[in-house]
């Protein structure tokens, strides 16, 4: 079974008197431990859909399936805790809590998990998930004494804090420097080698290149991608069934 | 677990900037504060007023003999003879309200010393207790005791304007005066006291142990007191007609003893003319009369259809006076706590929309990690509380340090008043959380895609 399963999702922005449609029927499907691209220039509904697909976000119509999960009908609070446990997410500008250390940034998204867990317990997951990025000896650093590069895997730790199945990077290395880019892309694909599944959103065919398959918008459109062999058919059904098929095979 | 995860959270949030956080609990540091310092200010002066007016006599009460009636004609108040001694002693063991009670007997003559005389506003005879039921201290010189009761001994105590009157001024301790040409030596002279609601000069008394105001001074012998009308007389200031000293004239011959024997008079212990005593406190005026009366109505006899047969009255004005002061200071402390702990909470308010707007971005992110509204409420909801509390805690020591510095350097009275406190608590709590609800409010409605994408 797919990890993700869009179906026909529209959504359209009511700005009063006009509607405007951004995403206009859009159907994909990413398998588990795949590493996805979401790619588009802008207004390409890209950011719309990863909001959709980071469960920030409702479609306006069309169903999703996370995890075996139907998000569509959740409501606010309802997603917030799909949020919490399933989906992690790194941003472009890191997104870290000043004044905080490494590790309490690390932690922090367990203050919101549904069952409390003990204050050492989180310190214990977080020091681990630290060490794995590398930054073993920076957990009591604040994010101003850290690098770009440092925080942004300060910001991967704490997206993974969880054990999300699904990760969302958008644009996690345009704040970055080449070098530091393809270290941070480097634990991403080394994150996907551990069996974690990862969509990066972004406009660069460069971070593009290290996905195993782009995701192209256009349009509000998805042009290229949707599913594991990039297939246009007219009969979208067809190729549904059959990627299902071949993706249970896979899986 | 959570809650202290919040509250730490709260802590931090509010460690970024402290001055700022500072500057905004000022408004609450001074509305407590001077809650706190008036209230113990208050609290001391309200104090002492009540002591004042408690030996003005505001917690005095008294009970006065019934009137007398007979055939449908009143004698007015006062006129019947039925309190005694022993209903003094027994209000004494028995009326748990009561703090101290005295008997009084009244008379009325002339004072001689030193060549002077002077006749007393008030004389009474009582027992050593009537100074604490008066709450009247001693100038100088000690009071009688019981055992001078016991023995009818011819010691007083005499007031500020005899003194003046008889003495010049000088110390009367010792000396000796004539009074219905009995000589008795002042043992004390009492505080001034000045005139009381009335205008009456209350300085101008003599005390003395009631037998001795009875028994030799009215003039009611032993044998006199013993029957059924006494004649409380202010005879014997004329030396005209008493030219044998502590002789009363009678208008009756003496009866022979087998007469007496025949004819026997019911006996009648001696009668005293009011009885004084003080409650407790205010609070106990109230129960001391109810178990005063049920009491007296025991002693007497009377049934529960009879009227009572003596009279029990307090000074009502003082304690409405009391309970009007009271209240008019609470009410004005209230006023000046509320405007005061608004201005602070508007404070408060603007400080946490700024500090929302500013962590917009954040809240974003704690939303994006998985935080549901009402987690940011809450989040919101504490650093509000906590601030008000902090504000809370620093007004206490501002207000207590106030009123030490009031009471070390003025002079003014001043108590610690612990429920002002608990109330300074609560009330910061809750401007915390008045005032602290609307910006979290609009924190935890906030779409974490835009407060996400927020410069």
């Amino acid at each position: 079974m797919d990890l993700i399963r869009l179906n026909n999702i529209t959504k359209t922005y009511d700005l009063g008197e006009v509607q405007v449609p951004v995403l206009k029927g859009v159907s994909l499907a990413v398998g588990r431990g795949e590493l996805v691209a979401l790619m588009g220039a802008s207004g390409s509904g890209k950011s719309t859909l990863m909001n959709i697909l980071g469960c920030l976000d409702r479609a306006t119509s069309g169903e999703y399936w996370l995890d075996g999960q139907d998000i569509s009908e959740l409501d606010t609070d309802q997603r917030a805790h799909v949020r919490n446990h399933k989906i992690g997410f790194v941003f472009q500008s890191f997104n870290l809590l000043a004044r905080t250390t490494a590790l309490e940034n690390v932690i922090m998204p367990l203050t919101y998990a549904e069952k409390s867990i003990p204050d050492r317990e989180q310190k214990r997951r977080g020091r681990e998930i630290l060490e794995r990025v590398g930054l073993k000896d920076r957990m009591g650093h604040y994010p101003s004494q850290l690098s770009g590069g440092q925080q942004q895997r300060v910001a991967i730790a704490r997206s993974l804090i969880n054990n999300p199945p699904l990760l969302f990077a958008d644009e996690p290395t345009g704040n970055l420097d080449s070098k530091t880019s393809e270290e941070v892309l480097q634990m991403f694909q080394s994150l996907n080698n551990d069996g974690i599944t990862i969509i990066l959103v972004t406009h660069s065919a460069e971070v593009g290149a290290w996905s195993k398959r782009a995701i192209t918008m256009k349009d509000g459109l998805v042009e290229s991608g949707a599913f594991a062999h990039s297939l246009h058919a007219p009969n979208l059904k067809a190729v549904v069934e059959a990627e299902r098929s071949e993706l249970g095979i896979v899986l | 677990m959570r809650s202290i995860r919040t509250f730490t959270t709260a802590v931090r949030a509010l460690r970024r900037n402290v001055m700022r956080a500072v500057l905004t609990t000022l408004g609450i540091v001074i509305g407590i504060g001077s809650v706190i310092a008036m209230m113990e200010i208050g609290t001391g002066s309200s104090n002492a007023m009540q002591k004042t007016v408690a030996s003005m006599g505001a917690n005095n009460l008294m009970v006065f003999p019934g009137q007398a009636r007979a055939a449908g004609v009143s004698a007015g108040q006062g006129s019947s003879v039925s309190l005694t001694p022993a209903d003094c002693e027994a209000i004494r063991q028995e009326c748990p309200s009561v703090q101290a009670v005295a008997p009084v007997v009244w008379g009325r003559t002339q004072l001689v010393a030193d060549g002077k005389n002077w006749v007393p506003n008030s004389m009474s005879g009582t027992t050593p207790e009537y100074l604490d039921v008066r709450q009247w201290p001693l100038a100088e010189g000690q009071n009688f005791t019981d055992r001078d009761v016991r023995n009818r001994a011819t010691v007083c105590l005499i007031g500020q304007t005899l003194q003046r009157e008889l003495f010049d001024g000088h110390s009367a301790v010792g000396k000796e005066m004539r009074v219905n040409n009995i000589t008795f030596r002042v043992v004390g002279v009492l505080a001034t006291k000045g005139a009381n609601m009335m205008g009456q000069d209350q300085d101008d008394v003599l005390i003395a142990p009631w037998t001795t105001i009875k028994f030799r001074v009215s003039g009611s012998g032993y044998s006199q007191s013993n029957q059924s009308v006494t004649t409380v007389t202010a005879s014997g200031t004329n030396s005209i007609s008493n030219l044998y000293p502590s002789v009363v004239w009678s208008t009756y011959p003496t009866k022979p003893s087998l007469q007496s024997l025949d004819s026997p008079m019911p006996v009648r212990f001696a009668n005293i003319n009011q009885i004084v005593l003080a409650a407790w406190n205010a609070d106990q005026i109230q129960p001391a009369i109810e178990q005063v009366t049920s009491l007296l109505r025991d002693r007497h006899h009377l049934r529960p259809d009879e009227p009572n047969d003596f009279d029990v009255r307090n000074l009502a004005e003082f304690m409405k006076v009391l309970g009007s002061t009271t209240a008019l200071m609470t009410n004005l402390l209230l006023c000046v706590a509320a405007i005061s702990l608004i201005v602070g909470g508007v404070g408060i308010m603007n400080i946490m929309l700024v500090s929302v707007t500013e962590r917009t971005r954040e809240i974003g992110l704690r939303m994006a990690v998985g935080a549901r509204g009402a987690d940011i409420l809450r989040q919101f909801l504490t650093e509000s509380v906590v601030l008000c509390l902090m504000g809370g805690a620093l007004g206490i020591l501002l207000g207590s340090g106030t009123s030490w510095i009031v009471s070390a350097t003025l002079g003014w009275p001043t108590a610690s008043s612990p429920g002002a406190i608990v109330a300074a608590v609560a009330v910061s709590a809750t401007v915390g959380i008045v005032f602290g609800y609307y910006p979290a409010w609009k924190a935890s409605r906030l779409d974490p895609i835009e407060a996400l994408r927020y410069e």
